[in-house]
């Protein structure tokens, strides 16, 4: 790992242990977990956008199963939500592979549109199998964590809990960019017949960070599931995916600090934007259409360059 | 109602419905064709469609014939305006990029429709009657005739419009090869700008004649372009023909699925194929043999 991604990730180990203790309120608490959440997802989605150029449209069913998984093992089978947040990865990620695997072999739209069906179907069976899951009305007593005798009751204790998973996710993030599979990520970036030619599997490693973006999608719902204890449809939707796509987007592709900077944005923003609920999308349309147009390489590295050139 | 009158009566909804889905398809053809572009956003052209088609004619209270003309020009001219806006700006935009501009402008167009019409279902009265004729113990409504003779006119347009018109034959050219056709002096920018109004304006005649049978809201377009797409896929992407008689397959299977199966699940069936097609034979039914009948169409 370099240098300055190192001090970068010390410096946001030591923001995240410092920042609960000037804010006393539980409400911006919660917030920022969702923020780790939500960071989980977009780390997973900026790899798979910014360094394998493919990108998910059904981000959010991955999320979804994650969840799902976690909530109904662990509330209607008893399984300790430890072992159930296991087995929503496994289930997740196999799920993962089994689209991936024959869409990555074919052009770019393709994986695009698989995971657009993919989520559509994932978001049908959350409604119609509701003697599992609630259907639309969904279902609670979704058990939370606990180490032995310590359960993860308060915001205080959760927001510490998914922040660790955010650094840990991080770090190894930050390896697989600056390892074999991110040389050869980004070879296929410059041009995947080159990539090829030298004797680059490119498929192969197209799949492995397709399936680690939905693992990491797949942890954040399972904390999700047991940090609201309760589950409905509504979340896991194609609109999600969209807002992720929209995060990501923000903070610019190919950076994952990008990523928790983006999930930041779009989950305080809307918090103090309440009055726009209902036309949430129009913003989040014309955000991502203007960015994509004008400034692809994200809004900061994209005004960053903009002002170097008017220089 | 016997099992076979069943068949029959699942067979007439399914080919309705098919017809549109197909013409979706036509859509997100013409498209890609021309400059290799998935429009996300051709579902919305339809939601549109509907959506003109109703205020035009239920709330300003324009005779029906001048409404549907209407709202073919209008929506044929948000489409020339998004790809004005959207796409031509672009210098050598990626796949990921062009896909995500137009994601973008499909969930612009819907809160745009959100915004102007609300929430709310509308209807619309169906262009002749609402009396069912009844065909060997099943019932056909005169709306789905309508729907069946409007695409039939559309693909036949379509035929004659890229057969015999110079425009027609400079986008087919764009399509087969697009440095060529610039270097003899074809602009093929504008002939961009044609494709996408093309579609639009197909997408919006999808929506108006589906409206008085269907319904429609603001929220319709992602659905509709998510199966248009499997509909384009299992007919092959860029054959047109492929388009029109896979239009009926899903269309046919979703109804059957719908009424013997399970109509809960009705919405994923043409999903199922979609994912099953990209995983068996990505070409579709009739890609591989018939890429170039676009070319002919």
């Amino acid at each position: 790992m370099r240098k300055n991604n190192l001090l970068s990730l010390l410096i946001l180990a030591g923001v995240i242990l410092v920042l609960p203790l000037g804010l006393g309120n539980s409400y911006y608490l919660s917030v920022l977990v969702f923020v780790g959440i939500y960071s989980l997802i977009t780390i997973g989605l900026s790899l798979l956008m910014g360094y394998a150029g493919q990108i998910s449209l059904g981000q959010a069913a991955f999320f979804g199963l994650g969840a799902y998984t976690s909530g109904v093992l662990s509330a209607k089978f008893g399984i300790s939500p430890w072992l159930a947040l296991l087995a929503a990865i496994f289930v997740t990620g196999g799920i993962a592979f089994l689209i991936g695997a024959p869409a990555l072999k074919l052009k770019g739209h393709y994986l695009a549109m698989a995971t657009l069906a993919f989520g559509y179907i994932v978001f049908i069976v959350f409604n119609q199998a509701s003697s599992y899951t609630g259907g639309p009305s969904g279902f609670g007593q979704i058990p939370r964590f606990r180490l032995g005798n310590f359960l993860f009751r308060t915001d205080v204790h959760y927001y510490y809990l998914v922040w660790t998973l955010v650094i840990v996710v991080l770090l190894v993030s930050l390896n697989v960019i600056h390892s074999r599979v991110g040389r050869a990520l980004r070879s296929i970036h410059e041009g995947e017949l080159a990539a090829n030619i030298m004797g680059v599997n490119t498929a192969r490693y197209k799949i492995q960070i397709f399936v680690l973006s939905a693992v990491y999608a797949s942890m954040a719902g399972s904390l999700y599931a047991h940090f609201i204890t309760f589950l409905n449809p509504t979340p896991f939707g194609f609109h999600f995916s969209i807002v992720l796509l929209t995060m990501v987007a923000v903070g610019g592709m190919a950076s994952v600090w990008g990523a928790i900077i983006g999930a930041a944005l779009l989950t305080i923003l809307p918090e103090y934007l309440r009055a726009f609920h209902d036309y949430d999308i129009l913003i989040y349309g014309s955000t991502l259409l203007v960015i994509m147009i004008f400034l692809p390489q994200g809004l900061f590295a994209g005004i960053f360059s903009l002002v170097k050139k008017e220089r | 109602m016997s099992f076979g009158d069943q068949l029959l009566q699942y067979l007439f909804t399914g080919i309705t419905i098919g017809t549109i889905y197909g013409m979706v398809a036509l859509g997100f053809n013409i498209i890609y064709a021309s400059t290799g572009i998935i429009n996300l956003a051709q579902g919305e052209f339809v939601m549109l469609g509907g959506m003109t088609m109703v205020y035009l004619t239920t709330i300003i209270k324009l005779p029906m014939v001048v409404g549907f003309f209407l709202s073919i020009l209008i929506v044929t001219a948000i489409g020339a305006a998004f790809e004005r806006a959207a796409i031509h700006p672009l210098k050598s935009p990626s796949v990921i990029t062009l896909i995500i501009i137009t994601v973008a402008a499909s969930i612009l167009f819907k809160g745009g429709a959100m915004f102007a019409w609300g929430k709310q279902t509308f209807s619309l009265p169906p262009f002749s009657g609402e009396k069912p004729i009844s065909v060997l113990g099943a019932t056909i409504l005169p709306q789905a005739l309508w729907i069946l003779g409007i695409m039939g006119a559309v693909v036949a347009l379509l035929i004659l419009f890229f057969g015999f018109t110079l425009t027609g034959k400079a986008m087919r050219a764009c399509a087969a090869n697009r440095t060529a056709a610039s270097l003899v002096g074809i602009n093929v920018k504008t002939m961009v700008l044609l494709t996408f109004a093309l579609s639009a304006g197909i997408g919006a005649i999808a929506g108006i004649i589906i409206t008085p049978i269907a319904l429609m809201d603001y929220d319709r377009g992602t659905m509709l372009a998510v199966k248009g797409f499997s509909v384009a896929v299992l007919g092959g992407l860029g054959s047109s023909v492929g388009a029109v008689v896979a239009g009926f397959i899903i269309g046919i299977m979703e109804s059957l699925g719908a009424g013997f199966i399970s109509s809960g699940y009705k919405d994923a069936i043409a999903l199922v194929v979609l994912l099953l097609v990209l995983f068996i034979k990505p070409s579709g039914l009739l890609g591989s043999r018939e890429r170039g009948e676009f070319k002919k169409f």
